[in-house]
């Protein structure tokens, strides 16, 4: 803090409902797209879902066997690290409950690893219990490539770069990991309610 | 990407610093270069961007990204000054305020630098591809700029596309880089229409214009993209479908344009 206020700065974006914009970030209605890289490209009968626990592999869907699995709708607020949030944000998707159900471990921590390389790491315990879902439906369409598409990974609580986009599976390991932006200086778990963009916030 | 796997970036602190700008340059009517000393700034890499952060008198606080223009080579120890080249979004709520409102000898916040993937040094080698939609510019006029200070004989292309030509960034220098060095190949297009001399492209980048103007792609050039969302979108892919390879085609979308 070096507490500068700056002149004739009046500010244009209060937020309407202060209680649901985190500090440092503004309400957009569009839908920004933020990637390393290019969309990466992959066929459906290609794709499927795999959560490997401790090196082996426990589960796997094709896409029609992801498909068919237990779905929710459920309506979220979005924040990005590079400042936007977005409100009222609507998906449909699987519950990582679902997909790990009697997955036994004793693993405290997850790594979400994608298409074209990007992995980002999370606690085990900020996926399940209702906080996290495998998405391929956004405002009622299939999620558009470019949002991550067939199927990302949805943390509505953390920063958005936590919810990996083109995401083909969970690795559960015990030890903690930093997955892409994380080894590159930002936040290891990214709350943005208490703005932890940097590693050191 | 996945070559990627970068060494874990720990220091430096991504602190707050109280800024003071000390010139304001005009670069095109709606775009202007702010040159800041900011006291223990910790030096940066090509590409990365600071956050600059506004705060009202009410306590209400702004943050937004802006890239660093200068080469790393411009701020020494004693002589801590970067650059930022800010476009005046008419509607916005910061980029008119840095545009139009401050004045030399106003201090202003920011931290970083931030980012440790859309970055080149001399170290990474080449070719180099470089292409800017606009205010996109920014970061790789800094790896330009490094690029020339090194004298690096890395080959490079830059393709820059901007409205009109009087919104073209830096074109004076980029015509001075250009002609100083063999090795550099600068080509503008201008997709609101151009004046009666102008020989050069006057289109949105495409995939054809790319494939005249880059390296084939077993040249295995490294290749930024930096601009609005959807020009950073086709590009991207434009440059798969030619042949580059995917891990190779680095990206940074500034947001949606002004278009
Ligand atoms: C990593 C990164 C680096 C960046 N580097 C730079 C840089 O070097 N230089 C730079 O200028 N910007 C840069 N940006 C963009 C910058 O961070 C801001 O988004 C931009 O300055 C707009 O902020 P604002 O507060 O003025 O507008 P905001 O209040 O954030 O408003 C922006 C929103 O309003 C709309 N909008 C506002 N005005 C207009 C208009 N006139 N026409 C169309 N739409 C409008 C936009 O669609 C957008 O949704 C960068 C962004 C990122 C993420």
């Amino acid at each position: 803090m070096t507490g500068i206020i700056s002149r004739r700065f009046g500010g244009k974006r209060r937020p309407a409902e202060p209680g649901r914009i985190p500090p440092g970030q503004y309400e957009t209605r569009d839908f920004q797209v933020l990637s390393a890289g290019p969309t990466p490209r992959v066929a459906l009968e290609d794709w499927d879902f795999r959560v490997v626990v401790e090196g082996c592999e426990e589960r796997r869907w094709a896409w029609e066997e992801f498909c068919a699995l237990s779905r929710e709708h459920f309506v979220r607020d979005i924040h990005c690290v590079t400042k936007w949030s977005k409100l009222d944000t609507e998906w449909e998707g699987v519950s990582i409950d679902t997909l790990l159900a009697g997955v036994q471990s004793e693993a405290k921590y997850a790594i979400a690893f994608c298409d074209g390389g990007y992995t980002t790491n999370l606690p085990l315990a900020d996926i399940t219990g209702g906080k996290a879902w495998i998405v391929d439906s956004y405002g009622g369409q299939p999620l558009a490539p470019e949002h991550g598409g067939p199927a990302r990974l949805l943390v509505p609580h953390l920063y958005f770069w936590k919810s990996a986009k083109w995401v083909r599976g969970l690795r559960l390991a015990k030890e903690d990991a930093p997955g892409f932006w994380e080894a590159l200086g930002y936040h290891n778990y990214g709350d943005p309610w208490r703005e932890q963009r940097y590693w050191n916030d | 990407m996945t070559d990627a796997k970068p060494r874990t970036v720990r220091a430096p602190e991504i602190l707050w610093r109280a800024a003071e700008i000390l010139e304001i340059l005009s670069e095109t009517p709606r775009v202007k270069s702010l040159w800041l000393r900011v006291p223990s700034w910790p030096g940066h890499r090509p590409g990365q961007h600071v956050d600059v952060r506004l705060t009202a008198e009410d306590g209400y606080q702004a943050e937004r990204s802006y890239s660093l223009a200068s080469a790393p080579e411009t701020a020494l120890p004693g002589r801590e000054v970067i650059e930022l080249t800010i476009e005046r979004l008419g509607e916005g709520e910061v980029s008119p305020y840095l545009t139009e409102e401050v004045r030399a000898g106003d201090r202003i916040e920011l931290r970083g630098p931030i980012g440790g993937y859309f970055t080149w040094t001399v170290a990474d080698g080449g070719p180099l591809v470089l292409v800017a939609g606009g205010t996109g510019i920014v970061p790789l006029m800094s790896m330009l700029r490094h690029r020339a200070q090194r004298r690096s004989n890395v080959p490079a292309w830059l393709l820059y596309s901007s409205r009109d030509f009087d919104d073209i960034i830096y074109r004076e220098e980029l015509d001075r880089l250009a002609a100083a060095d063999d090795r550099l190949s600068v080509v503008h297009t201008l997709t609101r229409g151009a004046p009666a001399e102008w020989s050069s492209f006057e289109r949105r980048i495409d995939p054809e214009m790319l494939a005249s103007v880059a390296p084939r792609p077993e040249m295995r050039p490294l290749c930024y993209v930096c601009g609005p969302t959807e020009m950073v979108e086709s590009v991207s892919n434009a440059l798969v479908d030619l042949g580059h390879d995917p891990e190779r085609v680095k990206t940074e979308r500034f947001g949606p344009s002004g278009d």
